[in-house]
């Protein structure tokens, strides 16, 4: 009897270490690179920071700074520019393209290379691929607008047109992925709920709102959050395409483009992690807000 | 009959899929076609499509001016190391995360979830700050062990163990074989889609990562394509036909690879999406 209690607390224990061993290289590389980090920026935010020298203290002198800096306010503005239009056009569009790749039609697989291609792509290659292609004087972009009549715009220069050229790139890019992503989703419904509905008498339009459209909501749902997340935090782009003494750089200038000048360019690393701190929660806030809305528009399959 | 059908149906798709195909690779293939042209045909107004002879040399311009083999080799060698290391690393938690039972599992578990949601600025700075600490900025190192500790991994492999029966575990188990045994032997194949998946997303993220490589390593000779291209425009601002040669010597094999792969790619994209 005794032996029997004795070898059942033994193989629990040893499975226990062993549990622990095997997590022990992710933890330690997490502990070191990832909790450490985390509580250090927070440190850092309480503290003025330069590129050399030790941080002093300071309080919450970097947070009250936040909301006076008028900078901030423009970049958090840009952000959200970024992230409502952005979400939008590219759920919206890959949607339509990838039900239109859905369709059984030859030379499929062709077009999936071609459509896919921007989202293997490098954002540094498409940064300064379209820098050229919405360039001013040369770019092919402004020389399809005088064709077709239009007058060429200064996309990367101008105030008004430079957040809507960080749009259409963002986009073009974004919708590629994403469209891997809705096709696999469209691939995986049961085609008898197709089937049903065309016994019903469902023409192709109907089936896509009746059917499609709402099969795919809980995929349409993680996207529209993955994407929110990464719009939220564009940088690449801008960085690329941007010019920094440039009046269009204040106009295009997104919170992360914000902290990375604040923390590289002008050594106020206790400030930047304010900032990045204050970027976290509103990222934090707008996602629980998602999760929350979800129950009122999304179908979860029985 | 079969041609109405055609016209009605077949074709608005084909129209509609080489109009998407247009806006998707057009922009590459002017990449290509800025490449080959002397700096005045670039520059022409009205805009010339075609070269009047193709100009190979810019590529031999960027390729001297540029490191491009080293910034290759760093990229390539960067993303090997940290897809084995982080398969490593990521499949054993996850295994033990979800077969082996021990005090504290499912907070740590979570704890890490949490940390997952926390957007990477976050930990730039500091982990810039050990970098220099530690004085490995400038080194391939520094580029890959950040990178290597991916929750997101762990959290996608666990739903792949998870998924494999209980028994198998038990039946090893009563045969006499160890936990890792059970892990590498018996556990890991079952799970391959799983590896290939994470180890193709992590392949692209590496591959596409700018703000950490331009931050932590600013000599040449350590840097990656990204970082490399990024410089690129600093330098050479006028001269678009060899910015375009050293953009088009950046994705034209990672465009071949995913062209020959594409299955796999597709596969292991939507894999990992879905299973989030």
């Amino acid at each position: 009897m005794n032996k029997k209690k004795h070898g059942y607390s033994a193989r629990k224990r040893k499975e226990a270490v062993t549990g622990f061993l095997f997590i022990a290289p992710m933890m330690i590389g997490l502990l070191v690179f990832s909790a450490y980090a985390f509580f250090q920026n927070i440190y850092f935010s309480f503290n003025k920071v330069g590129a050399f020298g030790k941080p002093q203290f300071i309080g919450f002198d970097n947070y009250i700074r936040i909301f006076a800096d008028p900078n901030f306010y423009i970049a958090l503005k840009n952000t959200l520019f970024y992230t409502v239009f952005g979400v939008s056009f590219v759920i919206i569009f890959s949607v339509i393209i990838a039900n239109t790749l859905n369709k059984k039609v030859r030379g499929r697989t062709f077009y999936r290379v071609c459509i896919f291609i921007p989202a293997i792509t490098m954002p540094a290659a498409i940064g300064i691929l379209w820098r050229w292609m919405l360039n001013y004087k040369f770019g092919i972009v402004n020389y399809i607008l005088e064709k077709i009549g239009l007058q060429p715009v200064a996309w990367l220069s101008e105030a008004a047109t430079v957040k809507w050229a960080i749009l259409l790139v963002l986009v073009w890019s974004m919708v590629s992925y994403y469209v891997i992503i809705m096709l696999a989703g469209m691939q995986g419904i049961d085609l008898s709920y197709y089937e049903a509905a065309r016994v019903d008498g469902a023409g192709p339009r109907q089936l896509f709102f009746k059917v499609t459209i709402p099969l795919l909501t809980p995929i349409i749902l993680f996207s529209t959050i993955m994407s929110m997340i990464g719009i939220l935090q564009i940088f690449d782009f801008i960085y690329l395409m941007i010019q920094r003494d440039t009046i269009a750089y204040q106009y295009s200038m997104s919170m992360v483009t914000y902290f990375y000048e604040l923390a590289f360019v002008k050594d106020l690393r206790g400030y930047a992690s304010a900032v990045s701190i204050v970027l976290c929660i509103i990222i934090m806030i707008i996602t629980i807000i998602q999760m929350y809305l979800q129950k009122y528009w999304v179908n979860y399959d029985n | 009959m079969k041609i109405k059908k055609f016209m009605k149906e077949t074709l608005p798709v084909h129209i509609m899929l080489i109009l998407f195909s247009v806006i998707m690779v057009g922009p590459f293939l002017w990449m290509f076609l800025t490449s080959i042209k002397t700096y005045e045909e670039t520059i022409r107004i009205p805009v010339q499509f075609f070269p009047k002879a193709v100009q190979w040399v810019n590529y031999q311009i960027v390729y001297h001016k540029f490191p491009f083999l080293t910034l290759y080799f760093n990229t390539f060698f960067v993303t090997l190391i940290t897809i084995i290391a982080q398969l490593l690393v990521v499949s054993l938690a996850a295994y033990a995360f979800s077969r082996l039972d021990f005090p504290g599992r499912n907070i740590i578990f979570l704890l890490m979830l949490g940390l997952m949601m926390v957007p990477g600025q976050i930990f730039i700075i500091p982990r810039f700050q050990l970098m220099v600490q530690l004085n490995i900025t400038n080194t391939l190192t520094a580029l890959i062990l950040p990178g290597i500790f991916n929750i997101f991994g762990v959290f996608m492999m666990r739903q792949f163990f998870s998924s494999i029966p209980k028994e198998l575990d038990e039946a090893a188990l009563i045969d006499g074989c160890g936990y890792f045994v059970i892990y590498w032997k018996i556990l890991l194949p079952l799970t391959k889609p799983g590896l290939v998946s994470l180890g193709i997303m992590v392949m692209l993220n590496t591959w596409k990562e700018l703000m950490w490589p331009i931050i932590v390593n600013r000599s040449m000779h350590k840097m990656t394509l990204s970082a490399g291209l990024a410089m690129l425009i600093g330098e050479h601002t006028t001269y678009y036909e060899q910015v375009m040669a050293g953009a088009v010597i950046s994705v034209l094999p990672m465009i071949i690879i995913f062209a020959i792969f594409q299955k796999q790619f597709v596969a292991g994209i939507a894999r990992a999406g879905l299973k989030g």
